[in-house]
């Protein structure tokens, strides 16, 4: 068998000391460590010098609070890192709700807004749609970018299953308001359009059904809220291939992270293909919470052989905790969880190996799984402290 | 024996949520297994058009139709029940209602070509979340011959940050109709799942954010009425480690000496070093131990029953999802 491949290193501190990056998005799937990747990158930025505003998510709570993140009023603020540098740090915390609002009210007249955005379906759509939160997402990461008041943006985003969804899900919405249906429901407003007669037939259906089911004040509020909507529709695509194609420019980067689990590495291989085709620029993958034993030169089986041993050793006379005698238990105990730790970390590996064997030329960086959660400024130095430093193996 | 069978006597639909990843969807068929036992039958739902039911009884993608996947784990000799699942997807769910309640079938498909459904589903506000939840607890009060065509039905439920309004269908549905035949079957369903028949069930792993999670869902449901279950605690990593070992451990003062003893006794080269090596190991694990501790802790003040279950090393199969259900069984789960 070949040797295991060797990933190139991700060298965040040459990427974030590199002016002409300007965006950083953080990208994976569920839990693997977006947001606190996104805030540990921003804070080292600014702790290099960097004019940073990190766009987040879904901090846990004690971390947005440690960020001084505690109103959601969707706007970026300081944050006092009280480390002396020439940068600068802001952080805010999406609401997508709001961006979505902000957004309605900038492009319809304030009569036509207020109609929007008391009508059922928007509060739908803006609060619950699979999809918005993504769009909004990006919609903030481009109004961040042409106020142009830093030199840096990292970008958390959106939890969702797939790290595909951040790319997928702003289309799906432009798609979704640009639909079949929104178009059918709208031409009764528009009479002469060919597709008309074609379609009363099944549109005085559909009324009749949906009056039927649901009653005729839904259908009335359909109505409304898509003949409010009409003139924004196209809109909406429209920013979602300006932000899209943002995300194509140089000095955008990304960064996939992923846990060292299958599921996690099959997502970010995902990830890392499609960022290929679409040309959008891929830093590398933050392999994170990778489990390091202390004695990695004790393996696994020798370990547990050691530890049958002792157990062993102490079973006949039962007399391991009188006087005297030595106590085996404790280093038997030790040694079965060294050898539970050493296996975890072969799988570990493994699975990185397997990924690295798929995507050669993608750099990697690790970090270690902390002790604890990441839920202070100091924990978030640690992490990138982590990034920054070699490997501790491998 | 215990004064009850089981923990949750009474309940027949069992909805199961928890943050992401944490394993509702292993645990929802774990407790579908252990509770299929007396030859009855259980159903098990999903709702996310996830297919997680087929992936993890390694069977073809789930259609909008009830299909036996499994048997149920036997107890006191008995073989166990049949297990049933079901995925619902809510275009499904809509053709469905549009059928039972007004014999629409051909306006339905009709409706779906021209993307209403769709449409309807996505974005009528609560109108995907009653239906769903509508087809679960109509299974839930399924009648033939005079008895529940199902003993139980569980539900593997959307995560905790959409579990609340997920449940509250007929709130939610207030903003779409305020009166009407389907504010009506809001109604019905919310009747359902506010009723001791429905329990609540959190799934959480010794984590910060999952137990955070867990905290607020409970204390949401319990402000929205409903009827809350247990906590099961997923993923549990145990050891043979002595607490006074796991404390001194934790509080860095452990015995270096005495494990380079043992070490040495076990035959291995230079005990000295290799000890204080695993010694660091020990001190991490300790500490997360008590770390682990706390959550316990905080996860009890919340006053629900509890479960633990282990965490199966190498991937769930479906070898591990019955010792999974008889672990259930065993704490009274089922
Ligand atoms: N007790 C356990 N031991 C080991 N692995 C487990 C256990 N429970 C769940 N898992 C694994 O954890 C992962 C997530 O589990 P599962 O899919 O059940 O979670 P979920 O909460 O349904 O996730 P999602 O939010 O994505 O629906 C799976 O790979 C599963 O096999
Ligand atoms: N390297 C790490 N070591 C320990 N805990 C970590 C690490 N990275 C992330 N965490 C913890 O994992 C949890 C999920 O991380 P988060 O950044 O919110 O993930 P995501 O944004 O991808 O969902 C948080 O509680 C965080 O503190
Ligand atoms: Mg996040
Ligand atoms: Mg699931």
């Amino acid at each position: 068998m070949n040797p295991p491949a060797v990933p190139p290193r991700l060298d965040t501190d040459a990427l974030i000391d590199d002016r002409r990056t300007r965006i950083i998005v953080c990208c994976g799937s569920g839990g693997v460590g977006k947001t606190t990747a996104a805030a540990a990158i921003g804070l080292r930025a600014a702790e290099r010098g960097r004019h940073v505003v990190v766009l987040t998510v879904d901090p846990a709570r004690r971390l947005a609070q440690a960020m001084g993140l505690s109103y959601l009023d969707n706007i970026p603020r300081p944050v006092d890192t009280g480390f002396p540098s020439d940068g600068s740090l802001h952080a805010m915390m999406l609401d997508m709700k709001r961006t979505f609002d902000e957004i309605v009210e900038a492009h319809a007249d304030p009569d036509r807004a207020a109609q929007i955005l008391a009508n059922p379906f928007y509060q739908s759509l803006s609060s619950s749609f699979a999809g918005t939160q993504e769009y909004m997402a990006m919609e903030k990461l481009g109004q961040l970018y042409r106020t142009d008041e830093w030199d840096l943006i990292v970008v958390d985003t959106p939890p969702s299953r797939s790290a595909l969804d951040f790319l997928d899900a702003p289309q799906r919405l432009g798609r979704f308001l640009d639909g079949r249906l929104i178009r059918l429901l709208t031409a009764p407003a528009k009479p002469g359009r060919a597709y008309m007669k074609m379609l009363t037939a099944g549109f005085s259906l559909v009324t009749g059904t949906l009056t039927k089911v649901l009653g005729a004040q839904v259908l009335k509020d359909m109505q409304t809220f898509v003949t409010a909507f009409d003139t924004m529709f196209g809109g909406f695509r429209e920013r979602a291939d300006t932000t899209y194609r943002l995300l194509q420019t140089p000095g955008t980067e990304f960064i996939v992270l992923a846990a060292p689990e299958p599921d996690a590495l099959r997502e970010a291989s995902y990830f890392v293909e499609r960022l290929a085709g679409e040309r959008m620029p891929l830093a590398g993958l933050i392999l994170n919470r990778v489990h390091i034993p202390a004695a990695t030169r004790l393996s696994a089986a020798r370990s547990i052989a050691a530890a049958e041993t002792l157990e062993n050793h102490e079973m006949p006379n039962g007399t391991a905790e009188s006087a005297g005698s030595p106590r085996y238990a404790l280093a038997a105990g030790v040694l079965r969880l060294h050898a539970e730790r050493m296996q975890l970390a072969v799988r570990e590996r493994r699975v990185a190996e397997h990924f690295t064997a798929a995507h050669p030329t993608v750099p990697v960086a690790e970090v270690a799984a902390q002790p604890e959660d990441v839920h202070d400024l100091e924990g978030l130095r640690a992490i990138g402290l982590s990034l920054a430093s070699r490997p501790a193996r491998g | 024996m215990r004064a009850r069978d089981t923990d949750w006597e009474g309940v027949r639909l069992h909805v199961v949520t928890g943050k992401g990843g944490t394993g509702k969807t292993t645990v929802a068929a774990a407790l579908a297994l252990a509770l299929s036992y007396n030859g009855g039958k259980v159903l098990l739902i999903e709702v996310e058009g996830r297919q997680g039911i087929a992936r993890l009884f390694d069977c073809p993608p789930l259609p909008y139709a009830e299909r036996k996947v499994g048997i149920g784990l036997g107890k006191d000799g008995r073989t166990g029940g049949d297990l049933y699942a079901l995925a619902v997807d809510p275009e499904g769910a809509l053709l469905d209602y549009l059928d039972m309640f007004y014999g629409l079938r051909h306006a339905g498909q009709a409706l779906t070509r021209l993307g209403l459904v769709d449409f309807a589903t996505t974005i009528a506000p609560g109108l995907s979340d009653v239906l769903r939840t509508g087809k679960a607890t109509e299974a839930a009060r399924r009648k033939a011959g005079g008895r529940e065509v199902y003993d139980a039905v569980v539900m593997d439920a959307p995560p905790t940050g959409r579990i609340g309004r997920f449940l509250n269908v007929s709130v939610e549905v207030s903003g779409l109709a305020k009166v009407g035949p389907v504010r009506n079957h809001a109604d019905t369903v919310a009747r359902v799942i506010r009723s001791p028949q429905t329990a609540v069930h959190f799934v959480t792993t010794l984590e910060e954010m999952p137990i955070q999670e867990t905290l607020d869902g409970l204390a949401e449901l319990r402000s929205l009425g409903l009827q809350l279950g247990g906590i099961f605690i997923n993923k549990v990593h145990p050891d043979g480690l002595a607490e006074a070992d796991l404390k001194a451990a934790a509080e860095g003062r452990t015995n270096e000496a005495e494990i380079a003893l043992g070490l040495k006794a076990a035959g291995l080269a230079d005990a000295q070093t290799l000890a204080a090596g695993l010694a660091i190991e020990l001190g991490e694990h300790a500490r997360n131990v008590a770390l682990q501790e706390r959550e316990r802790r905080e996860l009890a003040a919340a006053g629900q029953p509890r479960y633990e279950l282990p965490a199966i090393t190498d991937g769930i199969d479906l070898g591990g999802l019955y010792r999974l259900a008889e672990v259930l069984r065993n704490q009274g789960a089922a």
